[in-house]
């Protein structure tokens, strides 16, 4: 085994590295501004606000993220409006079709999530509120959104790390990640193991760098 | 049946493809998780620290790239020493015999076939997380049922099959559920090391067919049927076997 090769490619594991990063952190702010109308809403009385909430979780927390990405991104030539009109500029680009298929897919995830937490969310404090005079949405925002971030945190940080794991998959589809990274070294080079092995590990350090972030999130929490 | 340009019979085969490397994994997965899950929870230090090695590995690392490792590099690892035993046999049979030939001993490439290699990894990935779902379960049964058996004079073996093991699986249930869950949808991965199942043949059919989308939806649909039977599948065996506890 020869590791002269990764410190040779460092640079350009890091780029990988830096890639895989955004592109996490942009899909879960997307997928955070998804999910919590959706999870709202899931629990919506009305079943035409409600259903399509559920298809579309549903649909997304049902079938893989590998074959979502496909779909996007293979799937979006199929249709010729499409083709013809603006959208294709985006849709033609590999970081376009990860970024919405990871957005969507974290939503569906989240907002499941987000509903867990609001159903379980305590009722006196809520009743409290309502005593007190505030309005419906007042109530959205001072009572359960607070309360349910702070309970719904263990669970999230969950969600970031399936998604660190799983945007290994933009490697496949032409994204230069760690993965992607991982691949062309190992294309130069025929050094398989040294070259998924550091990728691994860059893998393993942002995952636990979050890990231990949100240990310290959720420890100043609890002084509060 | 619906027909799928041509594509339905070779689809269906995909499709039963990936059920049945879903299937094999959870079962070395389950097999990986219990004995991780007790290595964790014995009192041998050495088993502890290599359980704990397993399971955070394990986390820490993307399911695909473990996939690739394991694939590439452990095809490449095997092979590399299979040469070096070769040699080694070789030279010391010369050592011995001086006009001894050179023979292959072992084989001289050993190709891993991606079946092989997605069941091994997707197995060896769920284990950790079964290990963690065995872990939480074997520490929620009862202690006084393992002391009552002891006190039967059951010996250890039959204290887990008899006592734990069937109290401990009731515990397990939805955890081992969820992850059979996720397990499922990772059997997409085995594409990319070149498996036929059903995401690499869409591939192949959109390519001569023009409609990728019919067909990645068609995986989609067969992914969320998969999904759909196996969750009402779990709520009816958790209802059966919580019975006896309530």
């Amino acid at each position: 085994m020869d590791f002269s090769i990764i410190l040779n490619e460092y640079p350009f594991y890091l780029e990988g590295l830096w890639t895989t990063t955004w592109l996490v952190a942009a899909s879960l702010l997307i997928g955070l501004v998804i999910a919590i109308p959706a999870g709202i809403l899931r629990s919506h009385s009305n079943w035409f606000i409600k259903g399509p909430v559920w298809a579309y979780m549903y649909f997304f927390r049902g079938s893989p993220l590998l074959v979502q990405l496909f779909l996007i991104y293979y799937g979006a030539a199929q249709f010729d409006s499409l083709r013809d009109s603006w959208l294709w500029y985006y849709f033609q680009e590999a970081w376009f079709c990860a970024l919405l298929a990871f957005a969507l897919n974290t939503g569906a995830y989240t907002a499941e999530i987000v509903r867990g937490v609001i159903s379980t969310m305590p009722i006196g404090e809520l009743e409290a509120a309502k005593a007190y005079g505030m309005s419906r949405w007042q109530r959205l925002r001072r009572i359960t959104l607070p309360n349910s971030l702070r309970r719904a945190l263990p669970a999230y940080s969950n969600e970031i790390i399936f998604m660190i794991h799983g945007s290994a998959i933009a490697g496949v589809v032409t994204i230069v990640d760690i993965t992607g990274t991982a691949r062309v070294v190992n294309a130069r080079y025929y050094a398989p193991f040294e070259a998924y092995l550091a990728a691994g590990l860059l893998y393993m350090c942002l995952t636990f760098s979050v890990i231990y972030l949100f240990k310290l999130w959720e420890k100043s929490y609890q002084h509060n | 049946m619906f027909s799928l340009y041509g594509y339905q019979d070779i689809f269906l085969e995909g499709a039963w493809l990936t059920l049945q490397v879903a299937l094999l994994s959870l079962v070395l997965s389950v097999v990986l998780g219990l004995l991780a899950a007790l290595a964790k929870l014995s009192h041998s230090t050495v088993l502890k620290s290599i359980a704990t090695l397993y399971t955070t590995i394990i986390r820490g690392i993307p399911d695909l790239i473990l996939m690739l490792l394991i694939f590439f590099g452990g095809q490449l690892l095997i092979n590399d020493m299979s040469y070096n035993l070769n040699e080694w046999l070789n030279e010391t049979l010369t050592g011995y015999y001086p006009d001894h030939e050179w023979t292959a001993y072992l084989p001289e490439y050993i190709d891993i076939s991606p079946y092989f290699a997605g069941i091994v990894t997707i197995g060896f990935i769920f284990g950790a997380y079964m290990a963690e779902t065995f872990r939480g379960a074997i520490l929620s049964v009862n202690k006084g049922q393992l002391e009552a058996a002891t006190a039967y004079g059951m010996n250890k073996y039959k204290r887990f099959s008899r006592v734990m093991f069937p109290q401990m699986m009731r515990y397990a249930l939805p955890g081992l559920g969820n992850n059979w869950l996720v397990l499922l949808k990772t059997t997409a991965l085995v594409s990319i090391i070149g498996l036929q199942d059903m995401v690499k043949i869409a591939g192949d059919a959109s390519g001569s067919t023009q409609k990728p989308f019919t067909f990645y939806l068609v995986v989609a649909l067969i992914f969320l049927f998969y999904t759909a039977v196996s969750t009402s599948a779990l709520k009816w065996a958790e209802r059966k076997y919580s019975i006896q506890t309530r």
